[in-house]
Order: structure tokens, then sequence, then C-alpha cells
């Protein structure tokens, strides 16, 4: 009787949910309705101007495998995102021209089709707004664009493509911009891993410690208030306190885009889908691991400079941390199979 | 002298009283209102109602102000004091973006 009684009060607690950070009451049961806000949509939104196809991914498939994007000719789209490293490079910082070592991370590809804002600081809005700006960058792939036009308009392969791809429209920055952003957007998505396969209802999705680590994720740990739901980003900027914004004249991230006080060395919020594949980790790349993460979000970063008021020690145990990171990698779908493109000569 | 001084205390007194508080909350990563329009020297109160902070800021050249990070619960006030657009953001979320117009 007593046992039932009790069962009964675990029950009914179960149903009652738990209040997470971000102010959602959650029922931790694999499909339970209140879990649905983390489910992503089955396709990423796109601009009525480019409506995905089959011509539009071919070419912009052939495009982001071209190393004669770039003024050397010897760097591609995929050279810094590569599918086979998380769409990422596994360095802590990008290599730009004749390998010249960058301020920042290249930041993973995967779900930006999903996010209103792109790059560590926002500056660009979409994909498409984004495609052109790494050809440009003199320090990336430091492409003359007029000479990138020239050579496009006047081979017959990718003339052919881009017929197919925008039938009437010029070979130009646009329309290169639109097919690029097409690729990423219908290719560099993850959203059948064993968390979404538990939202939707398989109870062996995850494990046990797996979902402890969710439960902390959006509670104690606080890591939704900024990774929150569908796409584990708040598409905000935070400045996480990281040693290298102590630093004599540090990386200002956000603040040049945005003169605000709270912008100094914020950061945007990148997506958690996939990260177990995108070592090392922060804009900086000074975590190597996710416990290592983990680890500076449980201090409370180690630079208290403008530091964002969402941080705060957590005071998490060993076994905690090890159920955070054991959920983490319940984020990864599986790989996704990218055959090098016939590129036209 | 004293009949001049006199209509100018009641005018000023007139415009403060006609002065209308507008209260603009903050839930959900969005703002209540995305556009709102009020009359100069009108206030706008600008409330956290999420569990998590915000900002509120402003570049426009009409009124330029930062509010820096508060609480859920907590609010700050803002007097618009002359005509024009005021485009407001929280710089920690750009998505959160509203139109205050401060007419004559």
């Amino acid at each position: 009787m007593m046992k039932q009684i009790l069962m009964g009060a675990a029950l009914a607690l179960a149903a009652a949910g738990t209040v997470s950070a971000e102010g959602q009451t959650y029922v931790f049961q694999a499909g339970h309705p209140s879990l649905k806000g983390w489910l992503l949509p089955k396709t990423a939104p796109y601009p009525e101007s480019n409506k995905p196809n089959a011509a539009r991914i071919d070419l912009g498939h052939k495009l982001f495998f071209d190393p004669r994007l770039s003024g050397d000719g010897n760097m591609s789209c995929a050279t810094c995102h590569n599918p086979s490293l998380g769409w990422s490079d596994a360095l802590p910082t990008a290599k730009g021209v004749k390998s010249m070592v960058l301020g920042r991370a290249s930041p993973t590809i995967i779900n930006t089709a999903f996010n209103t804002t792109q790059m560590w600081d926002g500056r660009k809005k979409d994909l498409e707004d984004q495609a052109m700006g790494p050809m440009e960058a003199n320090v990336e792939m430091n492409m003359d664009t007029a000479k990138l036009f020239q050579w496009l308009n006047s081979n017959d392969g990718y003339k052919a493509l881009f017929a197919k791809a925008y039938p009437g429209e010029p070979i130009d920055a646009s329309t290169l911009s639109k097919a690029i952003a097409t690729y990423e957007r219908t290719t560099a998505i993850s959203n059948n891993s064993p968390f979404d396969k538990w939202l939707k209802g398989d109870k062996r999705a995850m494990s046990a410690q797996q979902v402890n680590g969710f439960k902390l994720f959006v509670g104690k740990a606080n890591c939704a208030v900024c990774h929150a739901a569908p796409n584990f980003t708040d598409n905000g900027f935070h400045n996480l306190g990281l040693a290298s914004f102590g630093v004599a004249e540090p990386d200002m991230g956000r603040y040049a885009q945005k003169p605000i006080k709270l912008m100094k060395g914020a950061f945007k919020t990148p997506t958690l889908r996939d990260i177990e594949r995108t070592a090392p980790y922060f804009h900086d790349g000074s975590a190597k691991t996710l416990m290592q993460v983990v680890e500076h979000y449980d201090r409370g970063g180690e630079v208290t400079t403008n530091l964002s008021p969402n941080m705060k020690p957590l005071g998490l145990t060993q076994q905690e941390k090890e159920e955070l990171v054991a959920f983490m990698k319940a984020l990864t779908s599986p790989f996704i199979k990218v055959v090098a493109p016939d590129l036209p000569l | 002298m004293k009949k001049i001084i006199f209509p100018l205390l009641v005018a000023s007194l007139s415009s403060a009283a006609l002065a209308n508080d507008y209260l603009v909350d903050q839930k959900d990563k969005a703002f209540s209102k995305k556009s709102l329009k009020i009359k100069v020297g009108d206030t706008v109160e600008f409330r956290n109602s999420d569990p998590f902070f915000h900002n509120v800021f402003s570049l426009s050249d009409v009124k330029s102000f930062d509010l820096g990070s508060y609480a859920q619960g907590s609010s700050k006030k803002v007097v618009f004091d002359k005509p024009g657009k005021v485009e407001v953001e929280c710089s920690i979320h750009p998505q959160m973006q509203m139109v205050i117009e401060v007419e004559k």
C-alpha cells in the first residue's frame, strides 16, 4: 500500500513537470508534448526568391567544393567547412590565405540555415548574405571577384549549370550566393539525432544518463537560457568570460557591429547539434573537449569584465558534468555522406 | 512682467499633465508592441517578463540610449524628448526590434 502511494506520488510529480531556467515546463518522458518545442522543422526556411530545387543544390554543391573560387586557386568553402570535420576544420582558429592564422574559429555550417543571424559577430543576416564574404576577404579566400565572374561567365560547364538553376538570371554574386546557400540549407542539416528520436517518442534513443543531462541542460546548468529550442541557439550574443577576453586589446566581437557596452567581447550562441564533431570549442577554439566546455561554465567563466549576466558558478558534481557531456553527444545525427563533385573544367 | 510668467507656467504645467506613460513588455524574446506612437515628453517603461536578462537600446539620432542588462521583473523608463522615429532593439537578442514614432 505504502509502495503504491509512493509510486503514485512519483508519477504525479513527473506529470506535474519541471520548470526550466528559460521558463518552460517540461515532462521528461520520451515523446511528451511539453518537449515538442525542441523539434526542428523538417526543412529549413528559405527566401521566396531562392526556393531549393535539384539544379540549385547541384550547382551549389560544385561551387562549395571548387577551389578556383579563391585567389590562389587552393581554397574552397569546404577547406574551412569540411563535411568530414563537422563542416568545420578541427583547428582552434581558422587558417586563411597562405595559411595565415585568423582570430576566430571556423564556425560549423550545420543548421546555420535555421539561424536568423550569421557569423560569430552577426554581421551577416542569412546564408545568401554570407556566401560572398570569405571570397571577398583578403585574409581568407582573397578572390578578385571581377576575375571570378569573368571566368565563370566563360566556362561552358558553369554557364549551363547556372542557366539550369537560375534561368534568365546573370552569373553574378547574387546567383552564386543563392546556389551556395541552397546547398548549405538542404545538406548541412542535423535533425535526426538520438535526442530527436527521443523527442518523437523512442524511449531507448537516449540513456538515463543522457536524459539526466537534458534535465540539467534546461535546469541547474542553465544552458538552455542561451542554447535555446529548437536549434540550441537564441540567435543572441553573450560574453562568456573566456580567458582570451583578458588580454590587451581583445577581440571585441559583436561590439564592432553594435557599439553597446554589453556587446564587448560578446559572440553569437552557436548551435550544439552535431557538437561532438566540431571540436575544438568556443569562438577562440580554447576548449579541446566538451568536458572542458562544461568546466568553464561550471566555474562561471574566467574573466569577469563585461561578463554575461547569465553566467554564474553552477556547482555541478562530477557526475552531473558527465551527464551534460553525455547529453550533448546525443545531439549527433548520422553522418551525412557527401560526394566529391565532378567540377566543370 | 508677472503677467508674462504666469501663462508660461500654466503652459508648462499643462504640458506635463498631458504627458503619458506607456508600458512595453519583453516576453518570449519579443517586445509586446512592434510599433508605438507617442508624443514628445511621453515616457516608455520597458519591463522584462522573461526569466533571463534582456537589454534595450537605441542608436537612433532622435534618441540614443542603452539601458544595460536587467533581470526578470525589473523595468527601466525612457523619456522621449524629441520628435522622430526611434528604432529600439535588445542587443542580446537582435531579433527583438520595435519602432517608436515620437510625434510633436
